[in-house]
């Protein structure tokens, strides 16, 4: 165990020492020497991150909640700390009982996002853990990972034992109870475990498959390397959700998402061809509304959290929104409980849905069309339309609000010069509503990130569009937008520009991750910390080139290096789904009729839950169609003149 | 309304989390309790939660204080038991009392603040006697303090009321103090011990006790 001399050493040289000395409300202290296996769980980035992530707070529940089990959490100790720790020499530790991260049986990390690979090198090096699968004993922490990113991690191959790729919530438990089997009865017991563990459902262990190349560098084949290992491996899924956590670590310090949450669904019907969230976490489950209502209540009893959020990429699709919605803020309205909808659907349901929760000042609401012309958003098949926006404009400034922020995006396949110009006569638009409300006083903020095609999409063939070509529309659109009332934002290209290039890379990248991060490479994910000079240094190293990645287009008939991730979804089905983008048709939501993605059929599924119940849905659509005729009034009781 | 007063202890397991992380700790914590907090006005009603003095990142505290504004009646002895099981590990409920709602706010009653610091030092008894006399003789001790936005000069001496040896331990003592802490200034109990000339010798530094305006 770390010693809390040493720890009263370093804290107070840091910033934010609160970041590393646990204690917090609700975190689990278990005995050490009684669990049987001991996980740690750790996320690539700072704490006020890693703390935000449901995923990790329903598997820490989940793992604490077993007799013979535990699991404690770490997060990426930043720059001042990591400093601090290599000069005094102290391991990295997780935050529970300060054990040193290699004292635990398992680490598991949880994989969001690209651009915190070199965090997970750099927590491995302070662990003390070698970085390489291969170079690691057996008394090495089994290091393994779960999380979006492992829809493809072959970046990642060499650095971990196994990837779970799906829904944690079951797999992990066999795992670990397999490890507890595998370590009991076995001296030399990881080659076994491993070999064991590839046939669990969802379970992808890198090293026992092998990948050949052609020789202009695209993958010519993946195949295991062993009998008995599955040619593709297949998510997991959960039938049902499990209940979700009720006792949630609290955080003293102010984190990201400092609130309770609920995941009310999973998954997305909408089929937006460039969201990677949307086609790998099909099907869609619906957690059912009393389960809701009741973990809520429970949350907040073991919590005392002043903030709840209803967690799905879609809110406002969940059956029950409505009910929910108002059932909460009549409940609570005592305790003066705010209520979040992190994800809104552009239309005036939406609005007053918002309306219904809104209790302090009214600073924005946020919309995302996405694309700016109605043909490009048929491309990328976001079902709104500029008169869907302007409507909810009109509601959302007459209901009070004086902001409104916009998400959109550039870089979008067929996008051309007009398209990125029809993004500024939408914004002019909804900024002239917004004069009609509030004068001078209406704002418009617009965010404009750039397009990266992400694996297992429709667009996984395409390359990202040039940085120049996206610079030059960067401008055009900044000429086009006046600034009076637009606050107009970017994302870094180059940060785009790594992120495209592993995302979609393949198992040879390791070696440039090795080298950025030997090179200095932390927190890419940080302005403050990005240095992409170090990622251009370690391509040359390597060897390989960057453009291969980012800016290829890739034929049908390439093996991608994600080939055998299997999501449910068929490569035939996202292969047509490309090929309709390009006529510009769209594809209608799930809820209104299968689209045959495949999903049902790999899951054996009798009838996908994506499918809206009938009745339930007709009685949703019509409440909807009421809400949508209700003049926009700005009155908080607009949702009850039913 | 009615507004109770509670003395707690901040203690290791919580030294390094800040000011605002505790005022949220303890509403959270109250929010648990189920206690009818009073809110106040405006765009962004917040409880009226009121803490007597920040305590410095890093710092423990014996003895800290906060009042708390309850929007319904509730029995002081309701209020301590509830409470006492949603405090995180490290804060502990000390003693709870009910104050009248007419008493100016808590922080405006703080007067002076007692400390007690450890430090590593060899000196002798009456070597580390001497130096806290020395430092008290003097009329004045002109002091500069680094901030942010940029140097300040003051007086330090008038800002210290007390200086005495708690007591003394293996190669360390015990140092207590007690600083003026009110609108005129507030003395730091970090630049008293680099007064004495220990600055790197600080092992930690405890408040011990806040003096208000009746006492
Ligand atoms: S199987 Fe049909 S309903 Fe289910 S997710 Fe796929 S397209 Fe949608």
């Amino acid at each position: 165990m770390i010693s809390t001399a040493l720890l009263d050493r370093i804290l107070p040289t840091v910033a934010k020492p609160a970041r590393y000395s646990g204690n917090e409300w609700n975190s689990m202290r278990k005995d050490w020497a009684q669990a049987k296996v001991r996980v740690a769980l750790a996320y690539p980035d700072v704490y006020e991150v890693g703390m935000s992530n449901l995923g990790l707070a329903i598997l820490y529940d989940l793992v604490n909640q077993q007799p013979e089990m535990l699991a404690e959490r770490v997060y990426a100790p930043w720059l001042d700390m990591e400093r601090a720790m290599r000069q005094a020499g102290m391991p990295l530790f997780s935050l529970e009982s300060h054990h040193p991260v290699r004292d635990f049986d398992i680490l598991g990390f949880s994989l969001q996002y690209e651009l915190n690979y070199s965090n997970v090198l750099n927590m491995l090096d302070l662990a003390g853990i070698p970085l390489l699968a291969s170079q690691r004993n057996e008394d090495c922490p089994l290091v393994i990972a779960g999380g979006t990113c492992t829809y493809n991690a072959e970046p990642l191959a060499d650095f971990f034992d196994l990837f779970v790729i799906g829904e944690g919530e079951e797999v992990l438990l066999e795992l670990l109870r397999l490890y507890l089997e595998c370590r009991k009865s076995h001296a030399p017991w990881k080659e076994e475990f491993l070999q064991q563990a590839a046939s669990i459902k969802g379970v992808y262990v890198p090293h026992l498959y092998r990948v050949a190349y052609h020789e202009d560098g695209t993958v010519s084949s993946i195949e295991p390397a062993k009998a008995g290992v599955p040619a593709r491996v297949q998510k997991r899924i959960v039938p049902v959700l499990p209940p979700p956590p009720v006792k949630p670590v609290v955080p003293f310090l102010n984190v990201v998402h400092d609130r309770g949450m609920v995941e009310i669904m999973r998954g997305c019907t909408r089929g937006c061809r460039f969201c990677q969230a949307g086609m790998i976490y099909r099907p869609v489950r619906e957690r059912p509304l009393q389960e809701v209502l009741d973990a809520i209540d429970q949350l907040l009893a073991h919590t005392g959290y002043e903030e709840i959020a209803l967690v799905s990429l879609s809110s406002t699709d969940y059956t029950g929104i409505e009910p929910l919605v108002r059932e909460l803020s009549q409940r609570y309205a005592e305790q003066r409980l705010a209520i979040s909808l992190p994800s809104l659907r552009t239309d005036t349901f939406s609005v007053a849905l918002a309306q219904m929760i809104q209790r302090t000042r009214k600073t924005g609401l946020t919309f995302a069309p996405e694309a700016g012309s109605e043909r490009l958003r048929q491309v990328i098949n976001k079902s709104v339309t500029a008169d869907d926006l302007l409507r909810t404009a009109e509601a959302a400034y007459a209901s009070g609000w004086l902001r409104i922020k916009l998400y959109f995006m550039i870089g979008l396949p067929t996008e051309t010069l007009e398209d990125v110009l029809a993004i500024a006569d939408l914004v002019k638009a909804v900024r002239g509503i917004g004069r009609c409300w509030h004068g001078p006083r209406a704002q418009v903020s617009v965010s404009v990130a750039t397009f990266i095609p992400k694996a297992h999409t429709p667009f996984q063939w395409l390359p990202i569009e040039d940085a120049g070509q996206i610079a030059a529309k960067q401008q055009a659109l900044r000429r086009a937008l006046p600034g009076r009332g637009i606050e107009l934002s970017w994302s870094d290209p180059m940060t785009a520009w790594l992120e495209a290039v592993l995302s979609r890379g393949d198992r040879r990248l390791g070696q440039v991750i090795l080298r950025a991060w030997q090179l200095g490479a932390r927190f890419d994910a940080w302005a403050e910390a990005f240095q992409p000079q170090l990622w251009q240094q370690a391509f040359a190293k390597a060897g390989l080139d960057a453009s291969f990645y980012a800016t290829r287009q890739r034929s049908f008939a390439e093996v991608l290096p994600w080939t055998h991730i299997h999501t449910g979804v068929s490569t035939a089905f996202l292969w047509e789904e490309y090929q309709r983008s390009l006529r510009g048709e769209s594809s209608i939501d799930c809820r209104g009729g299968c689209q045959d993605c495949g999903v049902r059929v790999a899951f054996d599924l009798d009838r996908c839950p994506s499918l809206a119940d009938d009745t339930v849905r007709i009685a949703s659509e019509h409440a909807r169609d009421k809400a949508d005729r209700v003049a926009p009034a700005g009155r908080s009781h607009m949702m009850d003149s039913e | 309304m009615q507004r109770f007063r509670i003395t707690f202890a901040k203690g290791d397991e919580v030294k390094y989390i800040s000011h605002l992380d505790l005022m949220r700790a303890w509403e959270r914590a109250l929010r648990r309790a189920k206690i009818p907090l009073a809110y106040s006005q405006g765009f962004n009603p917040h409880p009226r939660l009121f803490f007597a003095a920040a305590l410095p990142v890093g710092f423990t505290g014996r003895a800290e204080m906060l009042d708390v504004v309850l929007q319904k009646h509730m029995e002081l002895h309701e209020f301590a038991s509830r409470l006492k099981g949603q405090l995180p590990p490290g804060l502990q409920l000390e003693n709870v009392m009910e104050v009248p709602m007419t008493l100016p706010p808590l922080p405006a009653q703080v007067v002076a603040a007692e400390y007690e610091v450890v430090v590593e030092s060899q000196d002798a008894p009456q070597e580390m006697q001497a130096r806290l006399d020395d430092l008290l003789v003097v009329p004045s001790l002109p002091w500069r303090r680094e901030r942010p936005n940029g140097v300040r000069e003051y007086d330090l001496r008038p800002l210290i009321r007390a200086l005495w040896i708690v007591g003394r331990r293996e190669r360390a003592y015990v140092i207590g103090m007690r600083l003026q802490a009110d609108e005129r200034g507030t003395g730091r109990p970090n630049d008293v011990i680099a007064a004495l000339g220990l600055a790197d010798a600080v092992h930690s530094i405890e408040r011990v006790r806040l003096l208000l305006a009746q006492d």
